[in-house]
């Protein structure tokens, strides 16, 4: 029987790890140094936050692995033979047959700084939650690098101990090179009223320590002084490729695999975060640090494995997030900055916390993405629209149909179709006023 | 909204706070419904309310139905303002508020004023398992049009009304808008939702007990109503009706839905009867797992996996096994509540009731 080891237990390895179960006989072996079982990085943050324990964060309950046949080893890889097709883990070797590498990425750090300063980390591991949980005993104010999408989970955690917050973003705004500046503002001003402080155009130059090395101000490159007793660093995460870096196996930034995910050496394949895709599909990145791309390859490769060989192709991009309150979706291509032949379609509620953009090509009007915060929309429906080329007029017709908001939301539909209707009133979108009981009720909630 | 800290605070994670509230409200429980007496003075000072209501002093059902109600109005006011930005949330809570307040406390009060049979118009069989009981009928039947109607209407909300709107709007047309026992747990059992256990194993025990519950529930009624048709009081002339009636009672009215119902809140979650125990419940959820239009839709691939959903429903349904599937939630037990869709991070979850498929 042959024999599959996967190093990393995360979303793409452990996503792997159960297709290749469901369609095969295989030995599975799953090896990860972090935690013997999977959990889900990206509820790190409402471990912290007590809204969560550590156990609720495991998508699976214990017995499962068990009973699918997943060896789950809680070990570290030190290195691969791959000739002798094994791997030095810290006690035993390991036989494989078939290599998936599933490492992910670990958080960037700055080259100006020492990173044996206490108190100056970045969000990653379930180890750095617990040096966090160290970091920020009875601590009053913290400043964060990087304005992204750990930084404002990391920020979000901090502000809910009741520690002062200061956000230093290279950009003109939170998250600049990639959102929109109108959205980039709707966040922008919102963290601000979430209590953080914004400091924009602004990078670390240098962290001032105490005679015991614990953090006591830092250094802006605008010369300014600011007291903090923690950093955050949160720009950016890097392919973890430590294990292949002295191999054989090609890699630059990620591990280098082709459209199969295969690597360069026969039977080892590379998945999730630590990939740098070859030839990435056109639109598309070569590194894509996201949950669902980690997903997908772990499926993708798992056919591969089990003798239907599956080339990896995302369907339209899709990525979701949240900013304290205000959720974000993105389905598509939307740019910081539009395209020669792209124009846009924006809306924005009075109260500057929901918005939607609508981006879609010149001549045919064929829409190419959408952006939304605060709305909840039905992702089949928006690609489906996107795949489909559908044009804007029709898309906003029919927006209804990819409203995904609680029942007696407050509607925000026709207000978006009269600023529309204003904007191009050569062919103005026909307006419907529902009547029934629903809408009767979210009008006198509103 | 937020839940922060939730599993750090002593009351709400099973901490001494906890244990010590669920003490007292199973002290409380077992001294309300069989030592009476012990408590009289606390009754007593409901008495003012009382004769101005019904026109007599306080017993312990009116004690109870008075601060039943207060409980689920002050905490239903807690609830509207942690989730304030949910209309869903606000109007199934007004609703509930409105239940209790009306039709469970103070029409059956009022009708008592006027002489007539009690009835809570919005509780409905086998939950109300005394419906059918020989007095209950008699006093119907002896109140002339008013009590026939209020059988009838008995019958049709079992009959007619729970299948027609279940099929509709799913069970939680009941359970977390109408239902007094839904109404608690959604109000004062908010803080405690977390505490359901989530285990695939606990799924298997709650089949098992709720549906034993629904079988003994009928069994009991049907022998309960064989004695009232026959006068004869031993079923197959072994089995003494009035003895299972006793049984059920005791067992399951009092001390499942009461006691531990209720005073289990701050161990088990805010549902333990609901979920383990209630027949109605078990009815309606079988109208909605095989013939209703309510589902929890999932959002495709946009599951992160995070694990609110789970943690945070009451009825202890592992949402996230769905979602994180891309697969829509058809549970017998789901009671509707939305708090899964209110805590998702990521827009996943929307209840919705699809007009056809
Ligand atoms: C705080 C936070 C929030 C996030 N939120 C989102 C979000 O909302 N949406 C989104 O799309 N993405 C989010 N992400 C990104 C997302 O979590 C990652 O893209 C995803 O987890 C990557 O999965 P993976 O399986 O590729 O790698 P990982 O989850 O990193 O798993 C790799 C595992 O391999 C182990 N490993 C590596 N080398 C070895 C070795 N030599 N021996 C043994 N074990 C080894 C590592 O310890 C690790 O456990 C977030 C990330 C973080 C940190
Ligand atoms: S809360 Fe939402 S994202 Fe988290 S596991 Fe549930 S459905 Fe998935």
């Amino acid at each position: 029987m042959k024999h599959i080891v996967i190093v990393g237990n995360g979303i793409a390895g452990i996503t792997a790890a159960r297709h290749i179960r469901k369609l095969s006989d295989y030995k599975i072996t799953v090896i990860s140094s972090e935690s013997k079982y999977f959990f889900s990085r990206t509820a790190l943050m409402y471990v912290y936050m007590g809204q969560m324990k550590y156990e609720h964060i495991k998508p699976y309950e214990d017995w499962f692995w068990e009973k699918n046949r997943i060896e789950l080893k809680y070990d570290k890889v030190e290195s691969i033979n791959i000739q002798r097709k094994n791997l030095q883990l810290t006690k035993e070797l390991l036989q494989y047959d078939k290599l998936i590498l599933a490492t992910g990425s670990n958080y960037n750090t700055l080259p100006n700084i020492n990173p044996e300063i206490k108190g100056v980390q970045g969000l990653y591991h379930l180890q750095d939650l617990e040096k966090l949980e160290e970091n920020t005993k009875n601590i009053n104010k913290a400043v964060i690098v990087g304005g992204g999408l750990i930084g404002v989970e990391l920020a979000e955690m901090l502000i809910s101990r009741n520690i002062e917050v200061t956000f230093l973003i290279r950009e003109n705004t939170f998250w600049g090179n990639v959102l929109p500046i109108e959205e980039a503002n709707i966040v922008t001003q919102h963290l601000k009223k979430m209590g953080i402080g914004v400091l924009i155009n602004t990078e670390l130059k240098e962290i001032y320590t105490s005679i015991n090395q614990r953090v006591v101000s830092i250094l802006t490159s605008k010369e300014e002084k600011i007291a903090c007793e923690f950093v955050g660093l949160t720009i950016g995460v890097s392919p973890n490729i430590d294990l292949v870096k002295n191999t054989s196996i090609e890699s630059q930034k990620g591990i280098l695999v082709n459209e199969y995910l295969e690597t360069n050496e026969p039977d080892i394949y590379a998945i999730g975060d630590c990939v740098e895709h070859k030839n990435p599909l056109s639109g598309r990145k070569a590194i894509e640090q996201i949950w669902y791309s980690g997903k997908l390859m772990g499926e993708t490769v798992a056919k591969s494995i089990c003798g239907s060989p599956t080339k990896y192709k995302p369907d339209i991009f899709y990525n979701s997030a949240k900013f304290f309150e205000i959720e974000y979706q993105v389905y598509g291509k939307i740019t910081q900055n539009l395209s020669a032949n792209e124009q846009t379609f924006y809306w924005k509620n009075t109260e500057n916390n929901k918005c939607l953009r609508i981006n879609y090509e010149a001549e045919s009007n064929s829409i190419i993405g959408i952006h939304a915060l605060g709305i909840r929309l039905r992702q089949a429906i928006c690609e489906k629209w996107i795949r489909d080329k559908c044009t804007i007029q029709y898309v906003l017709e029919h927006l209804e149909e990819a409203n995904f908001n609680p029942e007696f939301s407050k509607p925000f539909i026709n207000a978006m179709l009269e600023k529309y209707n204003q904007e191009y009133p050569e062919n103005p979108i026909l307006i419907k006023k529902k009547k029934s009981i629903t809408n009767l009720i979210s009008k006198i909630f509103n | 909204m937020n839940n922060n800290y939730i599993f750090q605070n002593p009351a709400t994670n099973r901490g001494w706070l906890g244990m010590l509230i669920g003490s007292l409200l199973i002290i409380f429980y077992i001294l309300l419904y069989w030592f009476p007496t012990s408590i009289q003075w606390l009754i007593s000072l409901t008495d003012p309310i009382s004769l101005f209501i019904k026109g007599k002093v306080a017993d312990q059902w009116f004690f109870y139905g008075f601060i039943y109600t207060i409980a689920i109005l002050g905490m239903g006011i807690r609830m509207i303002s942690k989730y304030r930005h949910n209309n869903y949330q606000k109007v199934r809570t007004i609703s509930v508020m409105f239940f209790q307040t009306c039709f469970a406390f103070l029409i059956p009060e009022l009708l008592a004023r006027l002489n007539l049979p009690y009835q809570d118009f919005k509780n409905i069989f086998p939950l109300d398992y005394a419906f059918f009981f020989d007095y209950n009928i008699e006093k119907k039947i002896a109140a002339g049009t008013i009590g026939y109607f209020m059988l009838a209407w008995g019958v049709f909300l079992f009959v007619v009304g729970v299948p027609v709107m279940t099929y509709f709007f799913g069970k939680r047309w009941y359970c977390s808008w109408v239902c007094g026992c839904g109404g608690l747990a959604e109000t004062v059992g908010d803080p405690f939702r977390q505490l359901s256990d989530k285990s695939l194993k606990a799924w298997k025990i709650e089949r098992y007990s709720i549906y034993g519950i629904l079988a003994f529930s009928l069994i009991m009624t049907g022998g309960v109503l064989y004695t009232f048709f026959t006068k004869e009081s031993k079923l197959f002339g072994i089995i003494d009706t009035n003895f299972i009636r006793y049984i059920y009672g005791f067992l399951i009215g009092s001390i499942f839905a009461g006691v531990v119902g209720t005073g289990f809140y701050p161990l088990m979650g805010n549902r333990v009867w609901c979920r383990f125990g209630c027949p109605l419940a078990a009815y309606l959820g079988i109208v909605q797992r095989y013939k209703s239009r309510y589902r929890i839709s999932v959002n495709a691939g946009q599951c992160i996996s995070c694990g609110n959903c789970s943690t945070f429903c009451e009825m202890g349904i592992d949402v996230r096994a769905y979602a994180q599937k891309g697969q829509d939630i058809v549970r017998a037990s789901c009671v509707g509540c939305g708090i899964c869709s209110e805590v998702c991070p990521r827009g996943v979850l929307n209840l919705e009731n699809i007009s056809s498929k």
